[in-house]
């Protein structure tokens, strides 16, 4: 696993996925900070929090798309796979690998608290839940972006197909305020992503939705686990 | 030591292996001989648990390679057919991405310093993969599958790619490999299994067609007496001459080599030595003999001879 992990972290950078994922990351949360608090002199920083959700479902695929896909085409896939390792390993590798990047990103968020906090107090506490919050968001979507990325060998359908896996389950909360029926829109609340984001942006510690995000993301890299497994077994 | 036991693998409906069993020992190398699509790369991928068997079992050193891969692959070095190479790194990142994959316990700059100047890829060790020409991917992709100094190696066309005199220095290395390791390693080139392997396993339509020593294969077929003369005289009337020895089988003129001289192909029915009858034909006639060889039969030939007659009995059978 470490060893995969530190290949992943260096082809992130020398393959500049790194560094077009970050400075798309910072120009967006930068123009939000912008407008949301320099602008308007608020020192709160939910509405830039708010919107690293819509960021992170168009560029966590983006960092996902070609860990497993590349492979595939590559045939490199052949050299991990009949390595001593185990199949979680490699998973896990990857993974925590696009975690990493992802993290780095985020904790961009501790600047702008920085900088806010010369002109005015700043809610730490709320700082921190709202990092927390993204980082489990951020951890749920990279497995299933890598998820994704296991079904192709086509870089461009594993980011495609990401960011539309994403977005349909965002859309879990439009389509359940649309929901007339009670039981019904209550799963469908349960299930949704930004909801349960939302809470977090409110400041609202929910150990539910913790669970929720980890849980995902569990069973996102064990299905990716299983793809491979089939795939041999095939 | 590899123990394979009745392996078989499906796609679908069709047998791309069927039911291969075969042992090789500790220092031997093994040469896997057969067609386009007659399933070495599939024997050699369920080998090494990339893929997984429909019925049957490996063994690598005792250890079954479904029940405990991890184990079974840490004695396996493994070359596949296209080098799993990441053409983004530098040869030398790249290798030690795999020392640390494999993790291996040797000391690191001196066992990868070894495996480059073996595989002499020394020189380019800081040159992107992507740059690389095919015969130096193919050097990687070797040195890949040595780190670690696996005891069992799985080359699956190890020279493919390579030019002649590369092709002779990694048949040498595989040979001086071949002392300490365990060794398969696929071909299409007989000459080279021939020059290099211990024992070959013919292997055509997914099952094997002959399992022998490299030199006993050869022996069996080359006892066929069969010759080829270059006479210097008139082709009807030497033909008709040859004719009349006792124990012919056939006789044919084969081409022009040089004015008027014909190689004649002769063959007798085994066990027939017939050169003297051509000196003493030739005497009589006063015809010049210029060449005299036996048509010794090459691998290829008994390759061909085993693929062809297997692949017209399956016919048959179905
Ligand atoms: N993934 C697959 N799905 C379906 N059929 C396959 C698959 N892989 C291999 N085959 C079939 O299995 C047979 C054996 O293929 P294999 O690659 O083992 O042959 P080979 O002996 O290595 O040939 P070559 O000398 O061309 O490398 C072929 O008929 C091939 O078409
Ligand atoms: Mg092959």
């Amino acid at each position: 696993m470490g060893a995969i992990y530190r290949r992943e972290i260096g082809a992130f950078f020398s393959s500049s996925i790194a560094y077009i994922f970050l400075a798309v990351f910072y120009i967006f949360a930068g123009l939000f900070f912008t407008l949301d608090n320099i602008a308007v002199g608020s020192t709160d920083l939910s509405g830039v929090f708010s919107t690293l959700f819509f960021i992170s479902i168009f560029l966590i695929p983006i960092l996902t798309m070609r860990l497993f896909s590349e492979e595939k085409k590559q045939r490199t896939e052949q050299g991990l796979l009949t390595a001593p390792v185990s199949l979680t390993g490699i998973v896990l590798g990857k993974y925590f690998a696009a975690l990493t990047v992802f993290t780095t990103a985020v904790s961009i968020i501790f600047i702008y608290g920085f900088i806010l906090s010369l002109y005015g107090t700043v809610a730490w506490m709320t700082v921190l839940s709202n990092y927390l919050a993204i980082l489990l968001v951020g951890s749920a979507f990279i497995a299933i972006g890598l998820f994704v990325s296991s079904l192709t060998e086509n870089q461009l359908v594993a980011a495609i197909g990401g960011i539309v896996c994403l977005g349909i389950l965002f859309l879990i909360d439009i389509v359940a305020s649309f929901v007339k029926i009670d039981w019904l829109q209550n799963i469908l609340y349960d299930l949704s992503f930004y909801t349960r984001y939302y809470e977090f942006t409110c400041g609202i510690f929910n150990l539910s939705s913790v669970l929720f995000y980890i849980s995902t993301a569990i069973l996102f890299n064990f299905f990716t686990v299983r793809v491979f497994e089939k795939r041999r077994w095939s | 030591m590899i123990e394979v036991r009745n392996l078989t693998k499906h796609y679908g409906d069709k047998k791309a292996v069927n039911d291969i069993s075969f042992t090789v020992n500790d220092g031997e190398i093994l040469g896997f001989l057969g067609p386009n699509g007659a399933g070495k790369s599939t024997t050699m991928n369920m080998l090494t648990g990339y893929i997984s068997s429909t019925s049957g079992q490996a063994l690598i050193n005792g250890v079954d390679i479904l029940e405990d891969p991890i184990k079974a692959k840490s004695y396996i070095g493994y070359l596949p057919e296209i080098p799993p190479l990441y053409v983004d790194m530098t040869v030398y990142s790249y290798l030690n991405f795999m020392f640390d994959l494999k993790k291996c316990k040797l000391p690191r700059r001196s066992h990868l310093k070894d495996v480059m100047t073996l595989c002499k890829v020394i020189d380019v060790k800081d040159r992107l993969i992507r740059n690389l020409s095919k015969g130096y991917k193919q050097r990687v992709g070797l040195a890949q599958a040595l780190i670690n100094n696996p005891p069992v190696l799985i080359l699956d066309e190890p020279t493919v790619g390579l030019d002649p005199k590369q092709i002779i220095e990694i048949r040498t290395l595989i040979k001086r490999l071949g002392k300490n390791h365990t060794v398969i390693l696929s071909s299409h080139i007989l000459s080279e299994i021939q020059a290099v392997c211990d024992r070959v396993i013919i292997i055509n339509h997914g099952v094997v067609a002959a399992d022998d020593t490299a030199t006993n294969l050869s022996d069996k077929v080359s006892t066929d007496h069969r010759i080829i003369a270059r006479i210097d005289g008139p082709k009807a009337e030497v033909l008709q001459a040859i004719r009349t020895i006792d124990g012919l089988k056939y006789v044919r003129a084969d081409m022009e080599r040089e004015k008027n001289i014909y190689d004649f192909e002769i063959e007798a029915e085994p066990g027939i030595d017939i050169r003297r009858d051509i000196n003493q034909i030739t005497r009589e006639h006063g015809w010049d003999i210029l060449m005299l060889k036996t048509m010794e039969m090459t691998l290829e030939d008994i390759f061909l001879k085993i693929t062809m007659g297997e692949g017209i009995r399956q016919d048959d059978l179905r």
